[in-house]
């Protein structure tokens, strides 16, 4: 009948209300006595409030601690599910390499060989394979996920009206799904690594043009790729971001970042485009690769720096005026 | 104007600013959608016009046939076939574009036309014999084909476009590849007029390139890939026949006409098709056949030379003598212009040896000279677009001063081993200088040892099967496809030896030629009469085992002299001039063989023992690439330190309009809560909320009471800042709200269902919660309001377990925690069962009692009216009625009466004195009893044979209620 209950059973409550209070009504129930406790602790808790009108204890600058941004997320269990699978995937692809060598014959000079030649390379190769799809999609979800999700649970209201100050939540939550993000973004070329060692030896990391450098200075060489990497990805963040002040539907925001890096991926394959090709986003994506060269060359690795920081602080600003002044109606 | 740019942008604005609620998917997006993608299109089909925009300069040609005079004597007349290729801007210097071997000036047309494009005068001629040019082909002879060439820089000292140094001397440059490469240098050689070159795949002697004897006494030259160049060389007999069969007309296969692989470019599978196809064609314009003369266009010497070398398979001292006198090596001593050297390293036919050869000799002459190794050649493809610049920029600077100097240093291109699929796999290792040159430093070798036993080797009777280690002229077909590059050689075993050495520890990049010290002996008595003819290899061994060889390419040499007693010679011999990393785990393996099918060798059996002499290695060219301390460009850099200084600017500017003064009324300190001409409306006209003012005070619980619709949740959103009003405000204890306003703190709320993260128990739910507030910890009384929750054990359970109902009482304890001064409760009992309601109720009442504040809307009047002391009606976002709830639900002494017969019970009622206005309404009669007791009334109405069903006081509220709802219903 009223809005709120329709609201409820969107939110995936199954429950069907008339089984369940039938039950509740023999566990749940409020004890006359614990309403005289109430009222005796209430009448004892002082009612001081600060010059600003906010209540003694509060400051808006406390309010949404990282931490407990981070709590609330790490108990999700799509983050944990996500990196239990970062975790996993190396492993999946080193048993796919395994399985693979015995069909497959000669080998030698092609894509498996470069994966299989050592650690840094199966690391590298790790990262091209999650490079394109699945390292965008994994700052995406953190990123577009993180308001449109509250709003979906209808617990952003809650939030704001605490009050977390809007532009404090946007940015404690884009803080949180950074950290997130670039734990994820770690984790995967860090698991790489350990699958690497233990099953193709710490030898050089060898480029596809055959440059090759060594282990010492690869694993900085990944370090700085990692970095790179999570810059790059800054341009996922604000889309993502701002498609999620855009939304209620967490679904909505993830889904449509991918889908911009998609689009932006398959016009990059169009040579036809030329220059024009610079300006897509993920058009540098894989400048990280220029690490693995004994002459590193940094253009385009900054020109890719300079376009994500420039997506990612355009979408930023306007997920930021949007969240201002939107109106929370979830 | 109404439709004018500006209104409607405005108009837009407006809207975005109160995009809200539920009207706000459909249109504007679409709106908003269509815009953004109409921005998108215009903006990229602007930038595609523009970049489209770059058309090439126009280039024009002048076809002219030109009468020379050559020959020793310089007389003899010869008629050549030139085009001229004009830039837009004359005039401008020249450059004459020679063609390769087979072709004609059609041939080099492209090459002709991009420099044409780089604002050079380009002269493409067929040289004689070739194409329409008559003469006979005399192999780049200083008297006929260089003549010609000089003949055609005087013609150019003529032509108004050509910029001049001086009197009949053109500002002049020459290129070409091959056969065209080695007229470059000779014509610089010995025309000083020519002011830069830039010869391609080109040889240094031709004798060595067609008889290599790889073979010396001790190591060669100081340079990367120096050849002992020793004398008495072995026929390379494929290519020798192929290069003579171009010159009778069969055109084709003698120049690579696909472009080799650039750094950056990606690895097509669809080359090695389309080099397949092109020989079929005929590029080089090659001409029929057109008399039985087996010498074709040839020079009788040069075919004299030919039909010497082929049917022996040694070249005779006059041989030797014409191919020498016909090699730039008869004129390096001579060139002092700026040089700039390309040479493949997919090249059987000539090798890097030969550049390396060329390079060493210009530098001592004292010409500036600049090395490039790329990875095409005879076997693997033409310069691709990115080198053919490389070129026009080396002739733009010196013939033009323009552009940065390309300097005199060494660069080659490096294949990766490996390939990602569609990665680059080409780069590019740039070196300060070509080690070996004159006043330079030596190529650096490192030294690998190789292992294997003396070993026997046989050469079958007539060299026949022989070993395969490359197709020539068919290299480019193989080289276009990965997978074959390098794995068509074949050794065939008892003719071969092999040695090898221990896996890598890191990766060789081998750059050059690789030299090798080995022991060959006789076996069985006498020695050959054409000395020992062997074929020195140099593979990449994988440690599967695949092996490839590099560049298909082998070093033939010639050992004479072997004392017939068996005893060994020690000799060096220089393996091909290759680039290949060795990756780690791979081996070096030195294959010598008795055999190759490419090279003619002696017909009779023989047997010999090879070894590799004890306490040498293998001599490995290393040129390691200078680190171009390549700092990040500039631009991006700057741009990025705007942008985030831009996006600093954002934050301190919303920070200052954050910090704009609270909005504080002294007066209303201890108001709860003020609602002053409070007004939202949506966009569509919808006034959810109308001018609605109203006041609550300290310890009331306030009913905000209408009907679904009536804008109380609006009201009670805009009161917790979540919308923001379009008129009127609100104050909580005097601060005006606006989103986030600190004085939202002290209040506690429960609007429009429950809102918790539904992976976590209740509990966590609310502690989360409070620890989100940043409070401290002990005044957060989670007993207490746990308690009145009242969820038992449940508390514990995830929460998308809950009923409504649970979710609710949680959502109650969560608006309660820390003991707001003012509490909001939207629709707090729904979802609660009777019982849950009636506890619900003193729970509010007793927390008001602590002199805090509730406020509770609800679309039922029975439920305000049991639970609250003062009552707001909305109905339509607007004010009904306010006021104490008794004063409004029981008017006065007004009393209602269900009755069976409402006439009747109008008629007795009348007859009590006291009681008036008596109204019928349905089965329901109305009276003022003006202090007569109800019960009285009742009495009369029992008496008058009135069945009465209910009394009670009359709900005027109930009415209104009612009535508004009734509307609702049927609008």
């Amino acid at each position: 009948m009223s809005k709120s209950s329709a609201r409820q059973s969107e939110n995936g409550h199954k429950a069907s209300d008339t089984v369940r209070v039938g039950e509740s009504v023999s566990t749940v129930h409020t004890d006359p006595a614990a309403i005289d406790e109430m009222a005796v602790a209430a009448s004892r808790e002082s009612t001081a409030f600060e010059p600003d009108g906010s209540v003694a204890g509060f400051r808006p600058g406390r309010t949404l601690p990282v931490r407990v941004e981070l709590v609330r997320q790490l108990r999700r269990r799509r983050t944990q599910l996500l990196l239990g699978f970062l975790v996993l995937l190396p492993f999946i692809l080193w048993g796919a390499f395994e399985f693979g060598a015995d069909t497959s014959g000669r080998r030698s000079g092609g894509f498996v060989d470069l994966a299989t030649a050592s650690a840094p390379n199966f690391v590298v190769f790790v990262l091209f394979a999650a490079g394109s799809f699945l390292l965008p999609m994994i700052v995406a979800l953190f990123f577009g996920d993180t308001i449109a999700s509250e709003a979906s649970w209808s617990s952003l209201k809650y939030l704001l009206a605490m009050p977390v100050p809007r532009q404090r939540l946007l940015r404690q939550k884009a803080i949180a799904s950074g950290l997130l993000s670039v734990f994820a973004l770690a984790l995967l070329p860090a698991v790489a690594l350990l699958v690497g060692v233990v099953f193709y030896g710490s030898g050089e990391a060898v480029s596809p043009t055959g440059d090759a450098i060594a282990f010492s200075d690869s694993l900085v060489a990944m370090l700085f790729a990692v970095v790179y990497i999570s810059v790059n990805l800054l341009w996922v963040a604000g889309l993502a971001v701002f498609l999620s002040v855009s939304t209620d539907a967490p679904l909505g925001a993830v889904g449509g970042t991918v889908l911009v890096a998609i689009l932006s991926q398959i016009l990059d394959q169009i040579t036809a485009l030329g220059g024009l090709r610079d300006y897509l986003p993920t058009h540098f994506g894989f400048a990280w690769s220029d690490l693995i060269a004994t002459d590193i060359d940094w253009a385009n690795m900054t020109r890719g720096a300079f376009s994500a920081i420039t997506y990612a602080a355009i979408f930023g600003l306007l997920a930021a005026r949007r969240f201002r002044t939107k109106d929370i109606t979830s | 104007m109404r439709d004018g740019p500006l209104t409607r942008w405005e108009h837009s604005q407006q809207r975005s600013h109160t995009v809200v609620d539920v009207p706000r998917i459909p249109r504007l997006r679409t709106r908003q959608t269509l815009t953004a993608l109409l921005v998108v299109a215009v903006g990229s089909a602007g930038l595609v016009w523009l970049n489209t925009g770059d058309d090439p300069p126009p280039v024009s040609t002048r076809d002219a046939f030109v009468d020379l005079l050559s020959g020793p004597a310089r007389d003899e007349p010869v008629k050549i076939d030139t085009t001229l290729y004009l830039p837009e801007r004359t005039p401008a210097p020249a450059v004459l574009v020679a063609h390769g071997f087979g072709g004609s000036k059609e041939s080099v047309e492209s090459d002709a036309r991009e420099l044409a494009q780089r604002g050079f005068v380009a002269l493409a001629w067929s040289a004689r014999g070739f194409g329409r040019s008559a003469g006979r082909i005399s192999l780049n002879s200083p008297d006929y084909e260089v003549a010609d060439a000089a003949g055609l820089v005087d013609w150019l000292a003529k032509q108004p476009e050509v910029v001049q140094d001086g009197p009949n001397d053109p500002k002049v440059g020459v290129t070409g590849g091959s056969y065209g490469g080695a007229l470059s240098l000779l014509l610089a050689g010995t025309d000083k007029r020519v002011d830069a070159l830039a010869p391609l795949i080109t040889y240094n002697d031709l004798g060595q390139a067609l008889l290599p004897n790889s073979a010396g006494s001790q190591a060669p030259g100081a340079s990367p890939a120096a050849n002992a160049f020793g004398a008495d060389g072995v026929f390379k007999r494929s290519w020798a026949g192929i290069f003579f069969a171009a010159g009778m007309g069969a055109a084709g296969l003698a120049n690579p006409t696909t472009d080799a692989t650039e750094p950056g470019t990606r690895e097509n599978a669809n080359t090695g098709a389309v080099a397949g196809a092109a020989p079929a064609g005929v590029p080089g314009g090659g001409r029929p056949a057109e008399t039985a003369d087996p010498c074709g266009r040839f020079t009788e010497a040069v075919c004299r030379a030919y039909a010497q070398v082929a049917t022996t398979g040694r070249a005779d001292q006059q041989t030797v003598e014409l191919l020498r006198s016909v090699s730039p090596v008869s004129v390096t001593d001579k060139i002092t212009q700026p040089t700039m050297l390309v040479q493949g390293e997919q090249d059987t036919l000539f090798g890097l040896d030969q550049s390396d050869a060329t390079a060493r000799q210009i530098s001592a002459a004292g010409a500036p000279v600049k090395v490039v190794w790329y990875t095409g050649g005879h076997d693997g493809g033409r310069p691709g677009p990115e080198l053919r610049g490389q070129i026009a920029d080396w002739f733009d600077f010196h013939l033009r001063g323009q552009g940065e100097d390309p300097g005199t240093g060494f660069e080659y291109a490096v294949r990766g081993a490996l390939r990602a699929q569609g990665s680059p796999s080409v780069r590019t290792v740039t070196a300060a200088a070509y080690p070996g040159l004159t006043g330079g430093q030596a190529t650096e070798r490192r030294p690998v040892a190789v292992t294997g036993d003396e070993q026997t080797v046989v050469n079958p009777p007539g060299g026949n099967p022989a070993s395969i280690s490359g197709m020539p002229g068919l290299g480019a077909v193989i080289s276009g496809s990965s997978q074959l590059a390098g794995r068509v050689a074949i050794d065939l075993p008892g003719q071969s030896a092999r040695f090898v050495s221990a896996p890598m520890t890191g990766q060789l990049l081998i750059a050059g030629a690789t030299t090798a010290t080995l022991r060959v002996s006789t076996v069985g008595g006498a020695p050959a009469p054409d000395g020992v003819v062997l074929f020195a290899k140099l593979y990449d061994l994988g440690p599967d085992g695949v092996r490839t060889l590099p560049g298909s390419a082998v070093s033939a040499f010639r050992v004479t002299g072997l004392p017939a007693d068996g005893s060994p010679a020690e000799i060096t011999v220089s393996l091909p001039g290759i680039v290949r990393p060795i990756e780690a785990d791979h081996r070096i393996e030195l294959v010598v063989s008795t055999t190759d099918q490419s090279y003619a060798t002696p017909a009779q059996p023989a047997t010999y023992r090879v070894s590799v002499a004890p306490g040498t290695s293998l001599s490995v060219p290393v040129v390691p690439g200078t680190r171009s301390s390549s700092a990040p460009p500039a631009g991006p850099l700057i741009g990025i330190a705007v942008v985030l200084g831009l996006c600093a600017l954002a934050a301190v500017w919303g920070f200052v309009r954050r910090r704009r003064a609270d909005d504080v009324d002294p007066d209303l300190a201890d108001v709860p809560m003020v609602i002053e001409n409070l007004s939202k409306s949506y966009p569509g006209g919808l006034k959810a909320v109308d001018s609605l003012s109203f006041r609550v005070e300290r310890g009331q619980v306030l009913g905000l009471l209408g009907p679904n619709g009536a804008g109380k949740t609006t009201t009670l959103r805009m009161l917790m800042g979540l919308i923001q009003p379009t008129e009127g405000h609100i104050r909580v204890f005097g601060h005006r709200i606006h989103s986030g306003a600190p004085v939202l703190s002290r209040i506690g709320s429960f609007v429009e269902g429950a809102g918790f993260l539904p992976h976590l128990s209740g509990r966590a739910n609310l502690e989360l919660y409070w620890a989100a507030t940043g409070r401290p910890l002990e005044r957060a009384h989670f007993t207490e309001a746990l308690e009145i929750a009242g969820l038992g054990a449940a508390v514990d359970r995830k929460v998308r377990t809950y009923s409504q109902g649970m979710r609710q009482r949680l959502a109650i304890a969560q608006a309660m925690l820390g003991f707001p001064d003012l509490m909001v409760l939207d629709e707090p009992t729904n979802g609660l069962d009777p019982p849950q309601i009636h506890q619900m109720r003193d729970v509010l009442r007793r927390y008001a009692s602590t002199g805090r504040t509730v406020v509770v809307s609800s679309h039922l009047l029975a439920e305000v009216e049991q639970t609250c002391d003062s009552v707001v009606v909305m109905h339509r976002g607007k004010l009904v009625a306010s006021g104490a709830v008794e004063d409004i639900v029981a008017g006065g002494g007004e009393a209602t009466f269900r009755v069976d017969d409402p006439e009747t019970a109008a008629e007795a009622l009348r007859g009590v004195t006291g009681v008036h206005g008596v109204t019928i309404e349905g089965d329901l009669v109305h009276a003022n009893l003006d202090g007569t007791p109800r019960s009285t009334a009742l009495t009369v109405l029992v008496r008058a044979g009135v069945a009465v069903e209910q009394a009670g006081p009359r709900r005027r509220l109930e009415d209104a209620f009612l009535q508004l709802v009734g509307e609702e219903a049927a609008p």
